[in-house]
């Protein structure tokens, strides 16, 4: 009897967006053309190989292609769980991301806050120049640094040691030291760079709070507590969240670099994994399936730690 | 009489400091601020000690960096290394090809970033917040190593030039940048007048936008050059031909695999090769890292700002 009051706003929203479209197209026509390139880039380079993914599922044959291979369901997934390998790659690859978040995220702050109390303009320049330089320099070569200053038979590591009396160590060729030495590189090379991002977060905070504050008597080390420290907290949050949400992408260029025969047991991790079955050893299948699990352990790592902050925070990558 | 002075003279100094410093700071800031200032210093050296061992050692003779007698200045003070390094032909080569992935990937990765950026920037752009969010995805979830590489495969792009210019050349944080800079640093009056004038998109793009993006242009055209300069991962995955490979993997052979090709015969005059190969590792990180190193000027000036563009609006 009466009109379905539910029908009437869909229909009239689609018409106004088809028209809405229809005016766009109008008015951008030139700017729709120039926009085909980068698109086709992005499907071509980004989901057509999404697409592919499909042979994690099947038995990959390069004559039949991606589409004509034989399915073999979650056999691969089986054969990969019960490697034993997995577990130990699993291992490394978590270990090593944790180590780096929780060793990287701490220090570019308080070296941001640090260079916020100096005043000396001079000297203030300097250290922020000098320790952001190293993100520049490409990982072959600090890794060739790394390689040459912790070398056993001349490096001035290994040197300084001998004024103590402490015999040369091998600190590559040792396991155990593998995973402090990619992290504190690592460490080395970004920390001057990721302080850069809070130092614009502490610039943005309003200087009467510090003014009220100095008046009411708070010393540096308070105002810092309760001023710049909240006043970070949403950059810091979101810097957390990505560096947690990318454990599962932890960089492939410095480990694989890092490896030789003595580390392998805890450098080998899931991206040189990767590489090494699908490219080395050519067994597309299964190469595919340890990325695609990777890829989506990091999605929902990432969806998990990003519901997290801004639950516990209201801080998020997106509302 | 010097008592007198002095205090006249703090007297003095103190009425012409500006009035925000004219209240000394108590004791337990100024400690505070002793232990930051050291902190810093402990920071500054950390990061520097490596540079100037790695410099020092590439200017020293090859005997001295071999018996550990390098520390933070040259020891017998030679070029020899650097003489050896810019007339090794694989150097050479790789330089000449990493000057090219360099120009070119940044022009095409420049001339991409602006042509999807721009477009998503327009506010009656239909369809910007879908493309826009098909964009980010690519950030979270990526189709990984193999299937891209049979992307690669299939477009017959392996062994050649285009496997480094292509597969990479679009960074959707590149894209945020500059979609980000287009839609808050271009007045809205600007886009209006243009069109009142009769200009198209295209033209308007051209014209108006663009010269005022310069600081924008740099910024990308910075971004992607020490990307492309300093990447190996693509080549070490797509290139077979040692003739197209990129600087960095010809370090990687020469520094990391220790692949110097060794023909010598006798016991001398290997020994004599193998220190020589130890500093030529110094110079060559030396001699690799110096275009980054005469841009850093550039870079330190505009890099910041364009990480916090960036940063302002995700």
């Amino acid at each position: 009897m009466f009109p379905e009051i539910g029908h009437q706003p869909t229909t009239v929203r689609r018409r106004s967006r088809w028209s809405e479209a229809q005016r766009s197209w109008r008015l951008h026509w030139q700017l729709y053309l120039l926009a085909i390139v980068p698109i086709a880039y992005f499907v071509i380079f980004k989901y057509v190989p999404m697409a592919f993914n499909v042979i994690a599922f099947k038995d990959y044959s390069p004559v039949l292609g991606p589409w004509g291979s034989e399915w073999v369901g979650l056999r691969n997934f089986q054969q990969l769980f019960d490697n034993p390998v997995f577990t130990e790659l699993l291992k490394n690859t978590v270990f090593l991301a944790f180590y780096l978040v929780l060793a990287s995220f701490p220090i570019p702050i308080l070296l941001a806050i640090a260079l916020n109390e100096i005043r000396n303009g001079w000297f203030k320049r300097t250290v922020q120049m000098v320790t952001y330089a190293p993100y520049f320099i490409s990982t072959v070569v600090v890794v060739s640094m790394t390689i040459l200053v912790l070398s056993p038979r001349a490096g001035v590591v290994n040197e300084g040691l001998g004024w103590f009396g402490i015999d040369p160590i091998n600190f590559l060729g040792e396991p155990g030291y593998f995973r402090h030495i990619y992290v504190w590189t690592d460490v080395w090379q970004t920390a001057g760079y990721s302080a850069v991002i809070y130092m614009a977060a502490l610039a943005g905070i309003d200087p009467a709070l510090h003014e009220s504050a100095k008046v009411d008597g708070a010393s540096r080390l308070q105002r810092i507590r309760h001023i710049d420290l909240p006043g970070i907290m949403p950059t810091a949050v979101i810097i957390l969240i990505l560096g947690v949400g990318n454990t599962m992408a932890i960089g492939f260029e410095k480990a694989y670099l890092l490896q030789n025969d003595l580390n392998l047991a805890v450098s080998e991790i899931i991206p040189t994994y990767v590489y090494k079955t699908g490219l080395i050893n050519a067994d597309f299948s299964m190469a595919t399936a340890v990325g695609l699990f990777n890829s989506v352990v990091n999605l929902f790592l990432l969806l998990a730690v990003n519901f997290a902050a801004k639950r516990i925070t209201g801080n998020g990558l997106w509302r | 009489m010097s008592a007198i002075s002095t205090s006249a003279l703090t007297r003095l100094r103190r009425r012409e400091r500006p009035a925000t410093t004219k209240v000394r700071e108590p004791l337990r800031d100024r400690m505070f601020m002793v232990v930051i200032t050291i902190m810093l210093v402990v920071a500054l050296l950390l990061v520097l000690a490596p540079l100037v061992f790695i410099v020092a050692s590439s200017f020293s003779s090859a005997e001295a960096v071999n018996a550990g007698r390098v520390t933070f200045w040259p020891v017998d003070f030679s070029l020899h290394a650097y003489q050896v390094a810019l007339s090794n032909s694989q150097v050479l080569q790789g330089y000449y090809n990493s000057l090219i992935y360099a120009v070119f990937g940044t022009l095409i990765s420049v001339t991409l970033t602006v042509a999807i950026a721009y477009p998503l920037s327009r506010k009656t752009f239909f369809g910007r917040n879908v493309i826009m969010t098909l964009l980010i995805f690519t950030m979270l979830f990526s189709g990984g190593l193999i299937p891209t590489y049979m992307v690669v495969q299939d477009l017959g792009m392996l062994d050649t030039r285009w496997a480094l210019l292509i597969p990479n050349a679009i960074g959707v944080w590149q894209v945020i940048i500059a979609r980000t800079f287009f839609a808050n640093s271009i007045p809205d009056e600007l886009y209006e007048a243009s069109m009142l004038d009769g200009a198209g998109g295209l033209r308007t793009l051209w014209s108006v936008v663009l010269p005022l993006s310069k600081p924008l242009l740099a910024v990308l055209a910075l971004m992607y050059a020490i990307f492309q300069w300093n990447t190996y991962f693509d080549a070490l995955v797509y290139l077979k031909d040692p003739g197209l490979y990129p600087l960095q993997i010809v370090l990687r052979n020469l520094l990391i695999l220790n692949e110097t090709r060794s023909g010598a015969q006798d016991l001398a005059q290997q020994m004599e090769q193998q220190q020589l190969a130890a500093v030529l590792r110094y110079a060559l990180i030396v001699v690799s890292s110096l275009p980054v190193l005469l841009l850093y000027p550039f870079i330190a000036r505009h890099f910041t700002k364009g990480v916090m563009v960036g940063a302002v609006k995700g």
